[in-house]
């Protein structure tokens, strides 16, 4: 197929893009080819440049210097519609799609003529034909709202498709599919590329990336770091470019738990079937599973904000009668909230008000009165003892990177000393160097004693870290497994909703 | 209780409703198609006012009626630009900058007015719209006279609502218009401009809005005063909640709420009028819109993106 | 086109761009003026020294300024934690009736002064209390209802000043009976006009400022305005906290109208207020809901109608020039303070 490829006409061609915000010099000199049928996967850590890169194509952004050809021709700079019109489709990470419209309305949208007089039903009959050719199957009257996570993204990838893309960008595209769906997504993507079609394919995952792509490209700190044809490549190879020398992967062993400081039993609560859960001491119970499957939900059950519709929880053998987020926190939970901008931290706060959210009325009052002496005291303490690089505990805390308002948040609750810490995506959006240094105070967390419960869309970090591992699907949680005592594919057969005992 | 059965029985009763539910159809179905794309509209008290000055001083001056129509339009439309172009690309509250434009749009139209007519005392009259009847249905009785005996201007707004629900549901346009009241981001990734989309919507809506001030002035009133929009705008808010933004049922909100104006204006000419003081009269229309906000608050569908600003680039 | 945020605003642009809004706000004013046919030079200068030329026009002003900071520190409390209270116009009269009820004889001296205010503050409390209650469990949004709560309200007090408190002595104008004079707030200098009402609001914005800085409450209602998912999340109680501003935004702005009938006017009317709730949202906003900021703001409007006023009888200007002035100078001013913190970008 490579060799093909080889010969067939460039489609795309990206030359010596440079992209430059503020200090940051997020693409340098970038230039890449996609020829037709062929797919190339683009490589990177999370920051290397790939979305700025992409946004640029896609006229979001305009380039400090490069240019973009689309079938030969010129991409006029800056304008949304131009490669849109000139045939490229992208399909998002975070899907764009109008959840309160249906998925006809949410395809055709932009298509047909503003000031024309076209109902829904115009549409119905190409979507169909194309749904059939590229075996993508979606009800066309359902609201997206209504939709599982696969279906959306077949949603977005009819949404190119529909308007005759020649090429598809896919971002990210199986971090939020179950294994089994990512091998129907290559199966699509198979017969797009035999139809002629061009494919990017955006990804940090090297087994799928040696699976489905033809070439890769990979890209290092705004920077080309390397190019290969993937059959003559290796994983090893394609790591080493990524990541440049730090390559250096938490080895984690195993422990076997302590007694359990939280328990569920026939716990439910909306969005949850009964469920069964142990979270013992000096151990990391990983939670696998496609995101909106009952995970946000069984986070805010032991986090306090939800309360157990039924069943029991016990906290160190006694039973929890009325619970509450602040309940939680007086028993010893501690939170990192999956979303850090928009749960954990409040943008316009300082770092110091920041680390007192959750403490601020058992910490630091002083009858009404808050102690700000002793709040900065305590935010100096977390910004030195967790390397949060910053300009001070009087910054706006929004102007941080991601990883140092991780960190800020892991001080904040770690400082704490959790007995039971449930972390959410504690990684998601970090680049290598954070990711590390998360993952290793987790661990210095376990090997103190904490129960942690991690929750991740990311089958690799859960496999590599937790001790116990449960997979959850439409609201139920399967039993526990000892980490290496399932494959991948059995984990996603779970995530896919199969071998589940019971019924309900 | 035979007074009210009474007053339910006449004809004149509902003529007068319909009367009262015209300017609030105007501005209801203007607001709608702000906050369908996604902005709250709080101009809506001071775009009525001016547009009911613009219309005035438009046939003051010379203009004819539907001419006037089209100056409130424009005039409307041009302080909706303002709340657009602060709310929409610059993101700014839609709260503050929407209150801001009433006050602006009020005293404008106040200090014109003061300007054009210094001393008058009492405020000069224009030759209003005169009530149409359409040939054939005004015969028809008790409809007749009270559907069919309007002016132009009540038919027109009753033709709104279907022009404003055909445009949001049966064309490109209104999908666009809806889904950026949705999800902006993704009317952004299909090519559209959400800046355009939102700024057009809360012209369009200003300018319906405004035509709605002006029923006030050239159909109802004949003349502007101050204080003459006196809260309606505020109470079109509420009907767009109450109608769970969509343009049929705002109508029915509509017409429900001035059916119960006319009736408590009836009402006190009733003995019932004697012992109940007329201020708890004309209390009822604002307490009927707070009911009506919390009978509807939990089942209507808002607009996911309402109030949300949309800043490119920014996820 | 796109905002950026800067990390590091220069001094000149925070600095520069506010003066920027001002002097776009003098330009409108002057540009007004000629269109009313004035000189634009002599209408400034009438506007300056009407509202602080002499003894007289500053008490004046100061005066007017009182029911401003008390209005202007109920909008600022409330929408620093997001709660849309644009009812303090009814807030305010409610605080005007109870002052009233209580100061013409039913309670006597020394009691009836602080009795009273404490009264006055329940009720304006209570008014908004009903609103938030409904945001809370309903999800009603507060802004309507407030801003309806404020026609009801007036015609509330028109059936009042027409029916039960109409004053037996008023020749049937629509007026109350006057307040007794121990319940009259005193002037704070003898022989200058200028009550205690003025040293009150002061010392209420020192006091609201504190709140908001230094107590476990003002950093509460600072997170649920700044972000309500995140002070969720941290497990503050949000409704209790909406609760508590709304006590103290309506306490806050009833204390508007009981200063007003307590010490200025000495009895209630229907024009006690030309909409000092309303005009208190622009206070707010002008101030950043800064409380300190609140009286400086407070002074500036005061004076901007107290000079207008003066200006109208001299030069023949419409008065309704003020309420334009403000609402420019609002536009004009959030979007300066925009632009100090983001830039525009192309792209």
């Amino acid at each position: 197929m490579s060799l093909v490829a080889a010969a067939a006409e460039v489609v795309l061609r990206l030359d010596g893009i440079s992209k430059r915000f503020g200090a940051l010099l997020a693409n340098d000199a970038i230039s890449l080819s996609l020829r037709r049928g062929e797919v190339v996967a683009l490589l990177g850590e999370n920051g290397a440049g790939k979305t700025t890169l992409m946004n640029i194509l896609f006229g979001h952004y305009l380039a400090d210097a490069g240019s973009v050809e689309v079938f030969g021709r010129l991409l006029p700079p800056g304008h949304p519609r131009a490669a849109l019109n000139a045939g490229v489709g992208m399909v998002h990470q975070h899907f764009t799609l109008a959840d309160n419209l249906t998925v006809l309305d949410n395809i055709r949208l932009g298509t047909e003529p503003l000031l024309s007089v076209r109902g829904p039903q115009t549409a119905r009959a190409r979507i169909s034909a194309l749904s059939r050719d590229f075996g993508l199957a979606v009800p066309p009257d359902a609201r997206v709202a209504d939709l599982s996570v696969g279906e959306r993204q077949r949603v977005e990838i009819l949404k190119a498709l529909f308007r005759d893309a020649r090429i598809l960008i896919l971002d990210e595209p199986t971090a939020v599919l179950t294994p089994q769906e990512a091998d129907a997504l290559f199966a699509t993507l198979r017969a797009a590329t035999a139809r002629g079609l061009s494919v990017i394919f955006i990804s940090h995952k090297l087994h799928e990336v040696m699976a489905i792509s033809d070439r890769c490209v990979v890209l290092r700190r705004g920077r080309v770091a390397g190019e290969a044809v993937t059959a003559e490549t290796t994983r090893a190879d394609l790591a080493r470019l990524m990541v440049g020398d730090q390559l250096a992967e938490t080895r984690v062993t195993p422990r076997v738990g302590g007694p359990a400081r939280l328990r569920l039993r026939d716990a439910t609560a909306p969005g949850l079937k009964p469920l069964t859960l142990d979270l013992c001491g000096g151990t990391i119970t990983g939670l696998a599973g496609v995101s909106g499957n009952g995970q946000a939900a069984l986070a805010d059950l032991i986090g306090g904000a939800l309360a157990p519709a039924s069943g029991t929880m016990e906290i160190d053998g006694a039973p929890v009668a009325a619970w509450s987020t602040r309940r939680a926190l007086a028993a010893g939970v501690g939170r990192i909230p999956e979303d850090r901008h928009r749960t954990g931290t409040v943008a316009d706060f300082t770092l110091t008000e920041n680390t007192a959210l959750e403490t601020y009325a058992t910490r630091f009052a002083r009858g009404p009165i808050l102690d700000w002496p002793a709040v900065r005291a305590h935010a100096d303490a977390i910004i030195a003892a967790y390397d949060v690089r910053c300009e001070g505990r009087d910054q706006r805390i929004r102007l941080l990177s991601g990883g140092n308002m991780q960190k800020l948040i892991l001080g904040r609750v770690l400082e704490e000393r959790p007995a039971i810490l449930i972390a959410n995506q504690p990684v998601r959006g970090l680049d290598v160097g954070a990711i590390a240094y998360v993952h290793g105070r987790l661990l210095d967390a376990r090997d103190a004693g904490a129960a942690i419960l991690l929750i991740s869309e990311d089958l690799d970090e859960i496999t590599g870290l937790s001790d116990v591992i449960h997979v959850m699907s439409g609201g139920r949680l399967s039993p526990p497994f000892r980490r290496g005592t399932l494959t991948q594919a059995e984990i996603g057969l779970r995530m896919a909703g199969q071998g589940f005992t019971d019924a309900a | 209780m035979t007074e009210l059965v009474d007053i339910l029985l006449q004809a004149s009763f509902w003529a007068a409703a319909i009367r009262i539910a015209s300017p609030l159809i105007f501005a209801t179905l203007g607001e709608l198609i702000c906050e369908r794309a996604g902005v709250l509209n709080l101009g809506i008290e001071g775009i009525m006012v001016i547009g009911a000055f613009a219309g005035w001083v438009a046939v003051y001056g010379g203009l004819p009626l539907w001419w006037g129509v089209g100056v409130a339009f424009l005039a409307g439309a041009a302080f909706g630009l303002l709340h657009a172009v602060l709310t929409v690309p610059f993101g700014l509250s839609q709260h503050v900058v929407g209150l801001g434009v009433t006050l602006l749009a009020t005293s404008t139209s106040y200090f014109a007015y003061r300007l054009i007519l210094p001393e008058v005392t009492s405020p000069p009259k224009i030759v209003p719209f005169e009530p149409l009847a359409v040939p054939g249905l005004s015969a028809i009785p008790f409809l007749g006279e009270a559907l069919f005996t309007q002016t132009a201007l009540t038919y027109a707004a009753f033709l709104s609502v279907g022009a404003v629900a055909f445009v949001l549901w049966r064309t490109p346009l209104g999908l666009a218009l809806r889904a950026v009241g949705e999800n902006p981001a993704a009317v952004e990734a299909q090519g559209l401009s959400v800046t355009a989309l939102r700024i057009g919507a809360v012209v369009a809506g200003s300018g319906l809005m405004a035509v709605g001030g002006a029923f006030l002035t050239l159909s109802a009133f004949s003349s502007f005063f101050f204080e003459m929009v006196s809260g309606r705008g505020w109470i079109c808010i509420a009907l767009v909640v109450f109608g769970a933004w969509k343009p049929g049922k705002a109508l029915l909100g509509a017409l429900l709420f001035a059916a119960f104006d006319a009736l408590q204006i009836r009402l006190q000419q009733t003995p019932i009028g004697a012992v109940v003081p007329y201020q708890v009269f004309l209390m009822l229309p604002y307490l009927l819109s707070i009911l009506a906000l919390i009978l509807m608050s939990r089942r209507a569908e808002v607009p996911a993106a309402l109030m949300l600003a949309y800043n490119k680039g920014e996820r | 086109m796109r905002l950026e945020p800067i990390a590091h605003p220069s001094l000149v642009r925070q600095a520069g761009l506010p003066v920027a809004a001002v002097a776009a706000t003098v330009a409108v004013a002057a540009a007004l003026a000629a269109l009313a046919g004035a000189d634009p030079f002599a209408v400034l200068g009438q506007i300056l020294t009407g509202a602080a030329g002499s003894k007289f026009a500053l008490l004046e002003t100061l005066n007017r300024a009182t029911p401003l900071i008390f209005t202007g520190l109920a909008v600022a409390v409330a929408f620093r934690a997001r709660l849309w209270n644009i009812g303090a116009e009814a807030q305010l009269y409610a605080g005007a009736i109870v002052a009233v009820l209580l100061g013409t004889g039913a309670v006597g001296a020394p009691l009836v002064l602080p009795l009273s205010a404490l009264a006055a503050m329940a009720a304006g409390a209570a008014l908004l209390l009903g609103p938030v209650a409904l945001k809370v469990r309903f999800g009603v949004d507060e802004v309507v209802t407030t801003l309806l709560f404020n026609f009801i309200m007036l015609l509330f007090v028109s059936f009042l000043l027409e029916g039960p408190m109409m004053d037996p002595m008023g020749m049937g104008w629509p007026k109350s009976a006057a307040l007794i004079p121990d319940a009259r707030l005193p002037r704070i200098v003898e022989g200058l006009r200028l009550h205690w009402g003025f040293a009150l609001a002061l010392g209420a914005a020192v006091i609201v400022w504190l709140i908001q800085t230094r107590s476990t409450l003002g950093f509460e209602m600072r997170a649920v305005g700044a972000n309500l998912r995140a002070a969720r999340f941290a497990g503050m109680p949000v409704n209790a906290i909406l609760l508590k501003t709304a006590l103290l935004s309506g306490g806050l702005a009833a204390l508007a109208g009981w200063s007003e009938v307590a010490g200025l006017k000495g009895h209630l009317s229907q024009d006690l207020s030309p909409g000092f709730g309303y005009t208190g949202i622009i206070v707010a906003m002008l101030a950043l809901l800064h409380p300190l900021g609140v009286i400086v703001s407070a002074l500036f409007v005061a004076g901007i109608f107290v000079g207008s006023d003066a200006m109208s009888r001299a030069a023949g200007v419409p008065t309704y020039i003020a309420d334009m002035l403000l609402a420019v100078a609002l536009l004009f001013m959030v979007l300066a303070i925009l632009l100090t913190r983001f830039r525009v970008v192309r792209g």
